[in-house]
């Protein structure tokens, strides 16, 4: 594809920033929140809530080139991050008891209440990193004698292909593989976020290939005149950069629409075959986030006919809330109530190479961003 | 996580594989969460899964925006 170069056209670049300042000029003044932390001064916060978001943005400097008033928070959106420590517990707990983990390797760091994957690796257990889910597939079939369990983690758009792959496993007649499932919606955590205290959202610039499952129409919840601007956009930096300024047109003129700034991709629907295959296997379920809390009907779980192929149910574990290092701030740089460099373990004792959160873990972390990006 | 690439539809196997490639380099993924998929679409990769087909018209479009915008910029500058 030769497209990714205009997506990054420096010239227009420029052009949409100067859109994006003069924007910010015409706000009314009602959009000046009081910025969080005792920050002094007053902002306008989008928040991005995807973690591809929240990397590329770092990534291409998008936070520096914005006025000083628009305040980006980066949302929820790292899977990993929101991942409670006690799935990791309960995944080691099987990778001790000789199953074949399976997972992608963003999990591989991330402490459990006592250790992580990777120490348990280095143990001799059986932990493999994957790209795609179907190497847990192709496992099963090779070890046939072998208890096989996938991470199930992600949002929307990894739920899928984890679906699509128990669906092959049935059809083929495949017994030795399970879920470990810790799915989430991105949906009810934008409501949850929407309705928190601590919180003033002024707009969510929403994610991009969430969006291409659950489509755009998901978010019509979220507007009107209860509601905040949501503007779906690609990864690309001229994507974000538009879709920052059709939430700052919005907001100028006091409006709240869905505007899907990522139709190349996204339709109003979404991807129906996904939804249909999500329908079939799984039911809402009230999940833990990490820094949130419970939410309710946040994810997603197998529906009983499918316990078999539920790790939990199949090999007799429960996935309990796990110990966090109660000095690490991940909980509410999730929340966007902290930034990473609020947090007094950033940088020093917690970094890439030995984190203590998760957001430092994930790749997509916040905190991982701010360390690689932006210190 | 939620990150994907778009890629060309070369060769379809069966209902669940087929072949893509971006700028040459060619990879083996499952089709299956496209309906009628066919050779020459471009798709969106995301863990070994093409998950949504990307809508070239839709892609020249924005394309031809970026190009307007920079020039408009490069004229008044």
């Amino acid at each position: 594809m030769k497209y990714i170069e205009g997506f990054r056209n420096p010239g227009a670049a420029a052009a949409l920033r100067e859109d994006i300042r003069a924007l910010t000029e015409a706000l009314p003044p009602s959009l000046l929140r009081q910025g969080y932390g005792g920050q002094a001064n007053r902002t306008t916060n989008i928040m991005e809530v995807c973690g591809s978001h929240t990397m590329a943005i770092a990534r291409y400097g998008i936070r520096d080139i914005l006025p000083s008033q628009i305040k980006l928070i980066s949302g929820p959106g790292c899977p990993v991050c929101v991942t409670d420590a006690g799935y990791i517990d309960t995944a080691i707990e099987l990778a001790r008891r000789g199953v074949t983990i399976v997972t992608f390797g963003d999990m591989l760091n991330v402490p459990g209440s006592d250790t992580s994957l990777a120490a348990v690796r280095s143990e001799g257990h059986s932990i493999e990193i994957c790209y795609s889910p179907l190497r847990a597939l192709e496992l099963a079939r090779e070890f046939p004698e072998r208890e096989i369990v996938f991470l199930a983690i992600g949002f929307e758009t990894t739920v899928a292909p984890a679906l699509a792959v128990i669906d092959q496993a049935i059809a083929a007649g495949v017994e030795n593989l399970s879920l470990l499932v810790a799915f989430k919606l991105v949906p009810p955590a934008l409501a949850a976020l929407m309705t928190d205290p601590d919180l003033q959202i002024d707009a969510f610039l929403c994610p991009a290939h969430v969006s291409a499952i659950i489509g755009a129409d998901a978010y019509q919840p979220f507007t009107g005149s209860e509601g905040v601007p949501c503007v779906i956009a690609g990864f690309e930096p001229l994507d974000i950069l538009l879709g920052l300024k059709g939430i700052l047109t919005q907001l100028g003129s006091g409006i709240a629409e869905v505007d899907n700034q990522y139709s190349r991709v996204v339709t109003d629907a979404g991807n129906r075959r996904a939804q249909a295959l999500m329908e079939t296997y799984l039911e809402p379920a009230d999940v833990s986030w990490r820094g949130i809390g419970v939410i309710p009907a946040s994810g997603l779980a197998l529906k009983a006919e499918w316990s078999r192929y539920d790790a939990e149910q199949r090999h007799n574990v429960r996935v309990e809330v796990g110990k966090m290092d109660p000095a690490c701030r991940c909980g509410d740089v999730i929340k966007g109530i902290a930034s990473p460099f609020d947090c007094p373990m950033f940088g020093n004792v917690c970094t890439p190479s030995s984190p203590f959160g998760p957001c430092m873990v994930s790749s997509e972390g916040s905190c991982a961003a701010y360390y690689k990006y932006s210190r | 996580m939620c990150l994907a690439v778009p890629m060309l539809i070369k060769e379809i196997f069966s209902p669940h594989r087929g072949l893509c490639d971006l700028d040459g380099s060619l990879q083996e993924v499952d089709i299956s969460l496209i309906e009628d998929a066919v050779v020459g679409d471009y798709v969106i990769i995301h863990a070994g899964f093409a998950i949504e087909r990307l809508d070239r018209e839709e892609a020249d479009t924005r394309l031809a925006l970026f190009e307007e915008l920079a020039t408009l910029r490069e004229a008044l500058v």
